[in-house]
């Protein structure tokens, strides 16, 4: 436990001499954090919870983000960076503010999902991974989201969208530009 | 033809909600439950043969009667990670009817003691998330969770827990280590969880479908169930059916149904201008049938079984005859890869070679001896892990080559592809 506070502490150091931004929590989600480590049998179980919505602050975990949450929730930084790491779903670099992650696993890629994400990619003009100069997209090929009746599908941020056709696609765009 | 025992109000929109749900004789069965014994309801379900669901079709009532016999506090977790590819069968009936799942927990629970319970859903099912979290804020409010429900003396609280991204948090223990804030990764067994999982605590896993036919079991009885189905599988399973067919979706039939006709008469047939060449008959860790294999085959444990391949979740993948198979394999090897979670070296690494000598192959710039190299590798992995990851990589592999040689050997000889589709194996990397 102390080591959580000891690395957050060598961060704000860092912080404080300008090197970068500091992060900071909002109270919302300091209390949402609270409320999460109180809710389980183990204060660990709150960690995912914990990264899902520092995610949803900052939209993704930087070593920054986990040295917050590490002194917020008392929990050793590396115990909160490996969970951060070992889980898919937690950005470890900057993504669009609109993630298209397309589903490429076997059923997708038979009905043509790799197609599906070229063409996310071709009409933003960008590569796969990357963040658009807006910042506002990013395309990935993603493992199977159990949507493989309607496939190709793509989940955008926390949504599906599924049985996608070029023509649904030019539209999800056009309304998300 | 479709049984629908579990799917029959799944039509209805109304049946996802509490009151919906009571209008079709929702939570009698708990009712009903209260009546027995724990210990009777324990016998109704391994009477009724009912068999794990989510993969390894292990009987359930002797999961639960595992658990030591003394007043240990214990735990019932509901396994809704499902992330096997070709599988999305637990997703519709966490959105079709969360209540079915939650009834059947409570009666689970009554049987085997349980004050406390979880359902563990994947973190890329928001939607499904949000509808079992609300189907447990009605079943609180109805008195249903809690103290005393339905006046029966008993206790229980249930929980929602959204994971993150991981699919080797399916596997039982991982599922419990993912729960207590660790990385997910499986444990060595013995300990089962049943003995010592959750906080080290005796623990039932079990996947989303076994639990909802618990209702329908207690409902109906053992016999009822038992009737369909064949002696070794009983009852009915829902099977996700995928790819260039004309009706996908997710069926409900008993189990010993001739896969033909679930293809031919469920699903409609292949689409346009595709034919038939090969199943995958329960997700991707499954080996993979051949033409004449699979349309003689029949949907159960035993049929699976003497084919060689598995059951598994029920995941059936139609492949039809514009896909390469070295590409097919590109995609799983590179999806077992990317999943392996690192503890085990023969997973580690051998997922990593499955993946580069595929690729080698597909490319073409591997020698003809890889083909064989593939097969050795992936035979080497077989039983030497803490859990079947490593296993379930290797068995496409082996079914894969074994079955479609000439296909792999065409892209090493004569680095072109033998199937008229889009192949992207020859992609660069």
């Amino acid at each position: 436990m102390s080591s959580g506070n000891k690395t957050s502490n060598i961060h704000l150091s860092r912080a404080s001499l300008g090197d970068d931004k500091p992060v900071k929590l909002p109270a919302e989600s300091k209390a949402f954090i609270q409320k999460e480590l109180k809710r389980y049998e183990r204060r660990e179980s709150a960690l995912i919870p914990a990264l899902f919505e520092a995610q949803k602050v900052f939209g993704w975990i930087s070593e920054e983000v986990i040295d917050v949450l590490a002194m917020e929730m008392d929990i050793p930084h590396s115990r909160v960076a490996e969970v951060a790491d070992f889980y898919t779903m937690f950005n470890k670099k900057p993504v669009g503010k609109y993630h298209i992650q397309v589903c490429t696993n076997i059923s997708c890629a038979m009905v043509g999902a790799r197609e599906t994400a070229d063409y996310f990619c071709s009409k933003l003009g960008m590569k796969l991974e990357e963040v658009s100069r807006d910042g506002k997209f990013t395309v990935s090929q993603v493992e199977c989201l159990g949507s493989c009746g309607t496939a190709p599908m793509a989940q955008i941020n926390d949504d599906y969208h599924e049985n996608l056709t070029h023509e649904k696609i030019d539209k999800l765009i056009e309304k998300l530009k | 033809m479709e049984q629908k025992l579990l799917m029959k109000h799944y039509e209805n929109d109304e049946y996802a909600s509490y009151k919906g749900y009571v209008k079709h004789d929702g939570y009698a069965a708990l009712k009903k439950a209260f009546t027995m014994k724990p210990d009777d309801i324990i016998a109704e379900v391994k009477n009724s043969g009912l068999r794990g669901r989510g993969g390894a079709g292990f009987s359930t009532g002797m999961k639960w009667s595992f658990l030591p016999k003394n007043n240990e506090p214990r735990f019932l977790l509901c396994n809704a990670d499902e992330g096997e590819p070709g599988t999305f069968k637990d997703r519709m009936m966490m959105e079709r009817a969360p209540h079915q799942l939650i009834e059947g927990m409570i009666i689970s629970a009554f049987a085997i003691q349980s004050k406390k319970s979880y359902i563990y859903i994947r973190g890329e099912y928001n939607e499904s998330y949000k509808i079992v979290e609300k189907a447990l804020k009605e079943a609180y409010d109805a008195g249903m969770l809690g103290k005393n429900i339905m006046n029966s003396g008993f206790d229980h609280d249930m929980d929602v827990y959204r994971g993150a991204g991981a699919y080797i948090v399916g596997e039982e223990t991982a599922l419990i280590s993912s729960l207590e804030g660790l990385k997910g990764q499986p444990k060595l067994k013995p300990p089962f969880p049943a003995v010592q999982g959750y906080l080290r605590k005796p623990t039932i896993v079990n996947n989303v479908e076994t639990l909802a036919a618990v209702t329908w079991i207690i409902t109906n009885g053992a016999g009822a169930y038992k009737k369909y189905g064949t002696e070794k599988s009983a009852g009915t399973k829902l099977f996700s059916v995928s790819g260039n067919i004309n009706k996908p979706g997710v069926y409900e039939v008993p189990l010993g149904y001739p896969f033909k006709d679930l293809l031919e008469n469920e699903c409609g047939g292949m689409k346009q201008g595709f034919n038939f060449k090969a199943l995958i008959p329960g997700g991707s860790s499954c080996p993979v049938l051949n033409k004449e294999e699979a349309l003689k085959s029949t949907m159960d444990y035993e049929c699976m079984s003497q084919l060689g391949s598995m059951l598994g979740s029920g995941g059936v993948i139609v492949i039809d005859d514009k896909q390469c198979m070295v590409d097919l394999l590109k995609v799983l090897m590179h999806f077992y890869h990317h999943e392996s979670c690192g503890q085990c070296t023969p997973c580690r690494e051998g997922t990593g070679w499955l993946e580069k000598l595929t690729n080698g192959i597909g490319a073409g710039t591997a020698k003809l001896e890889d083909v064989g190299l593939l097969d050795k590798v992936a035979r080497h992995m077989m039983g030497t892990t803490i859990c079947a990851l490593s296993d379930a990589a290797a068995l496409p592999v082996i079914s894969f080559v074994s079955k479609f040689r000439d296909e792999f050997e065409c892209h090493v000889r004569e680095h072109r592809c033998k199937v008229k589709g889009k192949c992207h194996a020859q992609d660069h990397h």
